[in-house]
């Protein structure tokens, strides 16, 4: 394959992973390595590198959008930074040190678990919990605009929340993607924040997070600019588009589809992984 | 500052309502926006480079090799430009993206100062501090 056609073929499919990840809010970047490493034979760590960079771009071009809906709580989303920050330092500095074969284990078992957890239900947030002592002391409560007017939500579980954060953070330096999965479960299940306002302060927190591994893969090299090049550009085109039609768009089959994909690619860098494949 | 004051007295009494200036982060939300499609300009120009000169050679990506000093810092990229290569242009535009949350993250430390939360001025500089060690003090910086 020469580079045109490479490129070409790149751009078209990180730009479906884009529009898909974006209107499923599964994210592109989870099925963008496994992609490249089956289909285009990519090595890994390119493959990281190029789908890390992806995150950031649509992170921060989403971000517009998102403010104008007044959902996000900027606090909650700084403190935990904190957190996810701390963990991309460190899941960065492991991905230069484990075997690739190790990293496509690792990758493969949070695509099955992403593909299961989209299944789930995500929980209805209570309307009235107590006001914690520790979140109301960081200034976490806060409220968003909704059908009836302003709805308050009081935060529960900061501790458990930044712990999972911490792996979050981890997971999304080791691998290069968004890790909004395990973000999301912090701050829903953990930290039962309403579903509107975690969604959307999970965007803010995704961009930060992979700056805070970009640097480390940059000077170890991972970061190609051939391959992020067209990465980059089409998951970015895919996902403005995606945000563009989500609101009318039926996404309920839709995430079946796309998770069911999640599946098979997980499944088959579990399968690489532990045969020595890559 | 009239407008803050108005949006304050609507929240609830026990419950502050975060980022009482909207403004601020509407603006912020702009300004990222135009950060990622200038970062994209970027790489579009280095592509259509790197294109032109190569696009006929074949792409082989199975083994790793790393990439070269001059696109592992952020000085080797500023210094290879001027050799007008496609593959130090992208990866400047690739800079320019990181730098975006980069920037979101300084103008909270803005924001959260203009509302005198000397809390969240310390959690932010924490972050940035992070931030900037993983991009100047890993060895991108040199």
């Amino acid at each position: 394959m020469t580079i045109l056609e490479f490129t070409a073929i790149v751009a078209a499919v990180s730009f479906v992973a884009g529009l898909l990840g974006s209107l499923t809010g599964l994210g592109g970047g989870v099925v963008l390595v496994p992609l490249l490493t089956t289909l285009f034979h990519v090595d890994i760590r390119y493959a990281i590198g190029a789908s890390l960079v992806s995150v950031i771009a649509t992170s921060s071009g989403a971000a517009a959008s998102y403010v104008k809906e007044g959902f996000s709580n900027i606090r909650i989303g700084m403190f935990l930074e904190i957190a996810t920050t701390f963990g991309a330092l460190l899941g960065a500095f492991l991905a230069t040190r484990i075997p690739t074969s190790a990293l496509a284990i690792i990758f493969g078992l949070v695509m099955v678990y992403s593909a299961f957890l989209s299944r789930k239900p995500r929980p209805r947030a209570e309307r009235s919990l107590p006001p914690d002592p520790l979140a109301t002391r960081l200034r976490m409560n806060g409220s968003f605009p909704d059908a009836e007017g302003l709805r308050f939500y009081n935060v529960q579980n900061v501790p458990s929340g930044f712990s999972l954060m911490f792996g979050a953070g981890a997971l999304s330096g080791l691998l290069g993607i968004g890790s909004g999965a395990v973000k999301v479960l912090a701050m829903d299940q953990a930290m039962r924040i309403p579903f509107k306002v975690s969604t959307t302060t999970s965007n803010f927190m995704i961009g930060v997070t992979a700056a805070a591994s970009a640097g480390i893969y940059l000077s170890r090299g991972y970061i190609d600019p051939g391959l992020a090049m067209p990465v980059m550009l089409g998951v970015l085109a895919g996902s403005l588009l995606g945000s563009r039609i989500l609101v009318k768009a039926e996404t309920q089959s839709l995430r079946f589809v796309f998770a069911g994909v999640i599946l098979v690619l997980g499944l088959q860098m579990l399968y690489k992984g532990f045969w020595g494949k890559i | 500052m009239p407008a803050t004051q108005a949006t304050a007295s609507k929240s609830h009494p026990f419950q502050p309502q975060p980022w009482r200036d909207r403004r601020i982060e509407l603006i912020l939300g702009n300004l990222l926006r135009t950060g990622v499609l200038l970062s994209a300009a970027v790489v579009l120009c280095g592509a259509c480079i790197y294109l032109a000169r190569h696009a006929h050679e074949p792409a082989n990506y199975r083994v790793f090799r790393g990439e070269p000093s001059d696109l592992r810092t952020i000085s080797g990229v500023l210094h290879s430009i001027i050799h007008e290569r496609g593959r130090s242009l992208i990866q400047l535009g690739l800079l320019l993206l990181i730098a975006t949350p980069i920037a979101r993250v300084v103008f909270s430390i803005v924001g959260f100062a203009i509302e005198r939360d000397r809390m969240y001025v310390a959690f932010t500089l924490i972050v940035l501090a992070v931030l900037l060690y993983s991009l100047l003090g890993s060895g991108a910086g040199g």
